[in-house]
């Protein structure tokens, strides 16, 4: 007989908590090795591809650190959310209206404004535009009382749809031969990026300071701590003088902000026009709910997790080219390690001991 | 304009078809107390299972039941999470979709853009089909469409009516109350989500092999999302689900039927998204408190807890 017990474990250290991070990310691997077996692929030299993919080479680590960029500022800006237990899943919608707002912007000051004014805007017009994404479903949650998981996911469709309505309408320029997709932004517009590389700085060196100042504001700032109590105990919340709507309608701005910002960064330092949603994107809103887990929720952290799943992303176009897998690779990647990322945590607080014997 | 009237009503209830399937298991799952956001990705592995069997045998039912079982397999990994590892409902739910759509992308990337040369034929129920208008716009449909309908009607007669039933009931609304009776909450919800997975596989099932007859990445469409709305607009009730489903049905519709008007397509793309936005507010403004939600929805149960 196999005798399991289990009972609660109450010292988590930061050191363990590393550990079963680096444990559940490691059982992932072995699943997706599985996965890989199945799919006919041998998983050591997948593995090995998607990290020489990313990190092997000069033009890996390039590439790794340009996808890293919109992973951070919304792996950031999810672990507020998601410390006051607000599921917000509309970060692709975020970013996009992020961008939107960007490109009017570009196109309608770029031309009259020099540079040092014109990309401040650009930036600050993405934030509002990612905030007011956010902040639509804050409203919805708190004084309707209306699930937020379900509405930040129907508006990141209703903006997909509403920017190619743009891009093939109203927007489209007179430059792309017919294609859809807006003119391309005026010079004073665009972000400057590392010679040979596609490493827009201003924002990654953005990501970098919201990391921190995130940081900061929920360890060190009262608000902070309401944005923690919303979450854990909403009860106690209201006792203790907590404006909830005004809470959550500035976490979800800072949250739909940051995807804005990164929205700003694909439009203005990589793309240079508006084109389809799915290239603009790519799908960081939903990659970045795992940085944002990965970190344990800590903003900090979200610096680290966002440039290892940026690595797997273009670890994932690599093996997609060597291995011929489909795109879809990716995504059973993040989806297993996300779940046995939850799965640690059963581990983290808790002892399992197992008896052999009678 | 009598055969535009029947072809709409038959086409909203095509298209409301995979909603009630995908609704109807979620509110058995829901009911049980637990979360499933994996609906988009389990629909997603049903259409491509389905219309893989159904392309290599020739048979579609055996693409259904091949669906079935894999849209059941892969809940377990939901169930285990959130059950026995009493992980974050939310963001399992959402890993179990990512999951699901990549799996679909992956076993799919061979068979897209092939069509289905064996379909699963619609069924003229006799009689009833000899009925003037509303005989060809209901009772001449694909066999899923009958399914939904039957299979909502005995949910929602297992939930209200049976023992069982009560035992999923309260397993939702008082887990620990449950458990003193002698039931095994733990079961109890095992299965639920399992089930709920069988739906969510049949709706993906009936896209792939009855509405569209082929198979392209991407195809569920957000169908899983809205299923899971449609699950708070029926108040947790399949019964209420019929007729919440073919409305939404009539919305998908609807974006074909404005299209000559002139308006954009993208525009009306955004009808079914919206107007979940709009029937949630309109829910939410009538009576929030009446809506009837399982007490215990999403929150993990711990044996022996206090």
């Amino acid at each position: 007989m196999i005798q399991i017990t289990t009972s609660d474990r109450f010292n988590i250290t930061p050191f363990r908590s590393f550990m079963t991070n680096v444990g559940s990310l490691g059982a992932g691997i072995l699943a997706i090795s599985v996965v890989f077996l199945l799919a006919g692929v041998n998983p050591l030299f997948a593995v090995s591809e998607i990290f020489m993919g990313s990190f092997g080479s000069m033009y890996g680590i390039k590439e790794t650190i340009t996808k890293a960029i919109p992973l951070i500022l919304i792996g950031a800006g999810l672990t507020l959310a998601f410390r006051a237990k607000f599921w917000n899943i509309g970060a692709e919608g975020q970013l996009l209206m992020g961008a939107i707002f960007a490109t009017w912007t570009a196109q309608a000051l770029g031309n009259s404004l020099p540079a040092t004014l014109t990309v401040p805007l650009v930036f600050l017009a993405g934030f509002m535009g990612g905030a007011l994404w956010g902040i639509i479903p804050a409203i919805l949650k708190i004084k309707y009382a209306i699930n937020e998981v379900i509405t930040t996911l129907m508006l990141n469709y209703i903006c997909a749809e509403f920017m190619t309505m743009l891009i093939v309408g109203p927007w489209k320029g007179k430059s792309r031969f017919g294609f859809p997709g807006t003119d391309n932004l005026p010079d004073a517009a665009l972000l400057g990026v590392i010679p040979g590389s596609r490493i827009h700085y201003a924002t990654l060196i953005l990501a970098v300071i919201c990391a921190v100042v995130l940081t900061v504001l929920i360890y060190k700032t009262r608000f902070g701590y309401e944005a923690r109590v919303v979450g854990e105990n909403p009860d106690a919340g209201k006792y203790a003088g907590i404006n909830f709507l005004k809470t959550s309608l500035i976490l979800m701005a800072i949250s739909g902000g940051l995807a804005g910002f990164a929205g700003v960064g694909e439009v203005a330092g990589i793309h240079h026009y508006l084109g389809y949603p799915a290239s603009v994107s790519s799908g960081y809103g939903f990659t970045a709910i795992i940085v944002a887990w990965l970190a344990k929720l800590n903003p900090l952290y979200a610096i680290l997790s966002g440039i290892v799943f940026a690595g797997i992303i273009v670890g994932g176009d690599a093996i997609q080219i060597s291995l011929g897998l489909p795109a879809a690779t990716v995504q059973i990647v993040n989806g297993i390690l996300l779940i046995f990322l939850i799965m640690g945590d059963y581990f983290l607080h808790h002892k399992i001991k197992i008896k052999f014997g009678k | 304009m009598e055969e535009i009237i029947i072809s709409t009503i038959q086409r909203t209830m095509v298209a409301g078809t995979p909603l009630l399937l995908a609704t109807t298991g979620e509110v058995l799952c829901e009911r049980s107390g637990i979360l499933n956001l994996g609906v988009e990705g389990v629909m997603a592995v049903g259409a491509v299972v389905a219309f893989i069997v159904t392309m290599t045998t020739g048979q579609p039912w055996l693409g259904v039941l091949a669906a079935v079982g894999a849209g059941m397999a892969i809940s377990v990994i939901h169930a285990f999470a959130s059950i026995s590892l009493q992980a974050n409902q939310v963001v399992s739910g959402l890993a179990l979709t990512m999951l699901g759509l990549g799996l679909s992308g992956m076993l799919g990337k061979p068979y897209v853009g092939r069509p289905l040369s064996i379909k699963m034929e619609d069924v003229a129920i006799p009689y009833l089909s000899d009925i003037p208008y509303i005989g060809k716009a209901l009772f001449h449909q694909s066999p899923f469409f009958y399914l939904a309908i039957v299979l909502a009607l005995v949910a929602w007669f297992f939930l209200e009516r049976t023992r069982l039933g009560i035992q999923v009931r309260s397993t939702g609304e008082n887990p620990k109350a449950t458990e003193t009776q002698g039931v095994n909450v733990y079961a109890v919800r095992y299965w639920s989500v399992i089930i709920g997975g069988a739906f969510s596989a049949l709706a993906g099932a009936h896209l792939s092999i009855s509405y569209s007859k082929s198979w392209v990445e991407g195809m569920t469409a957000g169908r899983g999302w809205i299923a899971i709305a449609l699950t708070i607009f029926a108040l947790w009730n399949p019964g209420r689900a019929i007729w919440a489903s073919f409305v939404f049905g009539g919305i998908f519709v609807a974006q074909y039927l404005m299209q000559p008007l002139g308006i954009s397509p993208n525009f009306l793309a955004m009808l079914p998204y919206a107007a979940t936005l709009i029937i949630l507010l309109v829910i939410s403004l009538l009576d929030a408190k009446k809506l009837n939600a399982p007490a215990m929805l999403a929150a993990p149960y711990k044996r022996g807890e206090r």
